[in-house]
C-alpha cells in the first residue's frame, strides 16, 4: 500500500481558490477581456469554481470553457492512445485574456500542449497560467502565474486532486510509493 | 478506455470496450472538423500510404482527408498506375512502400484477408479500408457511430440492413458491429444475396422486405454490387426496385422515426426511391461526415497500439 498524507483539505482548496480569483482580479484592471479555459480533465471544475468566484466579484459573468490537450500532446508516439475528453470553447478568444487552468503543475509539457490547442481557436492578447498545486521538476520554461499551493516532491511521489464542481469531496492527497 | 492495437484489421475480433472507444474518441475529432482550423498535429512527422488496390473514392478520399487533418504526411497508391500491374506481388509491392520508413498502411483489395497478410509481414500499422467480402471496419465504426449519435444509444434498437448481403464486407462488419453493441439485426434481401447461413451471426433473416422494415428504428440499405456477381442472382435491377427497393409507399408503413441509412454510393431509383435519398430521414450525407471523425480516431488509436497483436494466419 502507498503512504497517503492529505496536503490540501476541503476549507485549504477553498481558500486557495479565491485567493487565486483575488490574484486575478488584481492583476487583470479590464474585467470584460477575461476568460478562462480548463484543462481537461482536472482544471475544469476548478475553472468552473474560480468563474463562479470571479462573477461574484466583478458582478458579470465569466465565461469558462474546457480544453482537451491530447491531440497536442508530444508523447503520442511513446505511450498508448490518451483518453479524448471534450473540448467546448463557447466564445471567440481572440483579443480575450485567457486564464489557462490545471489541478497540478509538473513538466509543463500539458501546458504547452494546451498553448498550441488554445492557438487553433485563434489569437488571446495574453495567456496566463493558474494551477492549484506547482510540484516542481518543470522540462519546459513555464511559470505559473497564480498558484494555490507551491509543494515540492520528490518523482517518486504522485499528487492526486479530488476536484468537482460542487466542492463537497475536495481533497489533494501525496502519495509515496 | 482500452485500446491496445495497432492493426484494425476487422471489427469480428474487437470487444464491445474497444468499438466504444474508437465511438467516444470520434466524437472529439468530429469536434476537431467544425472549427475554423481543423487540423490537430496527433501524426506530425508521420507517414500513411493510402494502398488501393482496388478503386475507391469515397472511402479513399475520407482516409486521405482524415491523415491531412492529424498531420500526416501522405503516399497515394492506385492499382491502375503501379508495378503491381507490372507484376509485383503484394507482399513486394508493400515492403518497398515500408523500405521508405512509412508507418501506416491503409489498404483496399479485392481479396479477403490482404490486410491481416500485411500486418504479419510489415512493420507498420495496417487499417483494413475494405478486403474482398471480407470487411469493411470502419464503414461499420461510421454507421455505428451515426446511429448512437442519432438515436442516443445502440443497444436494443431494431436495425435491418436490406439488399445484397452476401457480396457485401459492409454489411458483415456492421453486423459484427451492431450485435456486439446489442442491437437487433435483421437482414432482407432477395434469397439469393441473403442466405440462413447468415443467422449464426446472431441475426435475423427473412425475405419479407414490409416486415423487415416495419418495426425498424434504422434501415441501412446496401447496393448492389454488379462487379462482385459472378452470375445473375436476381432476375433484374427493375424486378429488384418493384422487390425490395424502398419506395414511397413503403417508406410510408415504416416507423416516422426511422432512420435511413447507405453507404454510397447509391443508385437512385434502384434500392432507393430519389426523393427518400434526400429527405429528413435520410443520413446518408452525415455517415460521410461522420467517416472523417471515425477515421481520426481510428488512426489516433493506433498510433498509440504498441502492444504486440495477434494476427490470425
Amino acid at each position: 500500500m502507498p503512504e497517503t498524507t492529505i496536503v490540501l483539505d476541503r476549507s485549504a482548496i477553498q481558500r486557495a481558490l479565491t485567493r487565486i480569483a483575488h490574484e486575478i482580479v488584481e492583476r487583470n484592471e479590464d474585467s470584460q477581456v477575461v476568460v478562462l479555459v480548463g484543462i481537461q480533465k482536472g482544471g475544469v471544475p476548478l475553472a468552473r469554481r474560480l468563474s463562479g468566484l470571479l462573477a461574484g466579484i466583478w458582478g458579470h459573468a465569466v465565461p469558462a470553457g474546457e480544453l482537451d490537450v491530447s491531440m497536442h500532446r508530444d508523447d503520442l508516439d511513446q505511450r498508448v492512445a490518451p483518453e479524448v475528453q471534450p473540448t467546448v470553447i463557447p466564445f471567440d478568444v481572440t483579443g480575450k485574456t485567457v486564464v489557462l487552468v490545471d489541478d497540478v503543475l509538473f513538466s509543463g509539457r500539458t501546458t504547452r500542449a494546451a498553448m498550441d490547442a488554445l492557438n487553433d481557436f485563434g489569437r488571446p492578447r495574453c495567456i496566463q497560467l493558474a494551477v492549484l498545486v506547482d510540484r516542481g521538476h518543470r522540462e519546459l520554461p513555464i511559470k505559473a502565474d497564480f498558484v494555490g499551493k507551491n509543494f515540492p516532491t520528490a518523482h517518486s511521489e504522485t499528487i492526486k486532486v479530488k476536484v468537482d464542481e460542487a466542492g463537497a469531496a475536495d481533497e489533494v492527497i501525496l502519495e509515496r510509493k | 478506455m482500452s485500446w491496445n492495437r495497432k492493426h484494425l484489421l476487422d471489427i469480428e475480433s474487437l470487444t464491445e470496450e474497444e468499438i466504444n472507444t474508437v465511438l467516444d474518441t470520434a466524437r472529439a475529432f468530429k469536434a476537431v472538423g467544425e472549427r475554423a482550423i481543423k487540423k490537430v498535429p496527433a501524426l506530425r512527422g508521420k507517414t500513411v500510404v493510402n494502398l488501393f488496390v482496388e478503386p475507391s473514392t469515397r472511402t479513399r478520399i475520407s482516409f486521405e482527408l482524415s491523415e491531412q487533418r492529424l498531420s500526416a504526411d501522405i503516399i497515394n497508391f492506385t492499382a491502375e498506375a503501379s508495378s503491381l500491374k507490372k507484376g509485383e506481388t503484394l507482399k513486394d509491392t508493400a515492403r518497398n512502400l515500408e523500405a521508405l520508413n512509412t508507418d501506416f498502411i491503409v489498404i483496399r483489395h479485392s481479396a479477403s484477408g490482404a490486410p491481416s497478410f500485411l500486418a504479419r509481414v510489415l512493420n507498420a500499422s495496417v487499417i483494413n479500408a475494405g478486403d474482398g467480402a471480407h470487411e469493411h471496419p470502419t464503414q461499420a465504426l461510421l454507421d455505428a457511430f451515426t446511429i448512437r449519435e442519432r438515436k442516443g444509444r445502440i443497444a436494443g434498437l431494431n436495425v435491418t440492413i436490406l439488399g445484397d448481403i452476401l457480396y457485401s464486407r459492409v454489411a458483415r462488419s456492421d453486423i459484427w458491429a451492431l450485435t456486439k453493441l446489442g442491437a437487433n439485426v435483421t437482414l432482407c434481401g432477395p434469397s439469393t444475396l441473403v442466405p440462413r447461413v447468415f443467422e449464426q451471426m446472431g441475426c435475423r433473416v427473412t425475405h419479407d422486405v414490409d416486415e423487415a422494415i416495419r418495426d425498424a428504428d434504422i434501415i441501412n440499405l446496401l447496393r448492389i454490387q454488379h462487379e462482385r456477381q459472378r452470375k445473375t442472382m436476381f432476375p433484374g435491377l427493375g424486378e429488384y426496385t418493384s422487390l425490395f427497393g424502398l419506395t414511397k409507399a413503403r417508406l410510408a408503413r415504416t416507423r416516422p422515426d426511422a432512420l435511413i441509412m447507405h453507404p454510397g454510393p447509391i443508385n437512385r431509383g434502384v434500392e432507393i426511391d430519389s426523393n427518400i435519398a434526400d429527405c429528413g430521414r435520410s443520413v446518408i450525407l452525415q455517415q460521410v461526415t461522420n467517416g472523417l471523425a471515425v477515421r481520426m480516431a481510428v488512426l489516433f488509436l493506433v498510433n498509440g497500439g504498441k502492444g504486440p497483436q495477434e494476427v490470425a494466419p
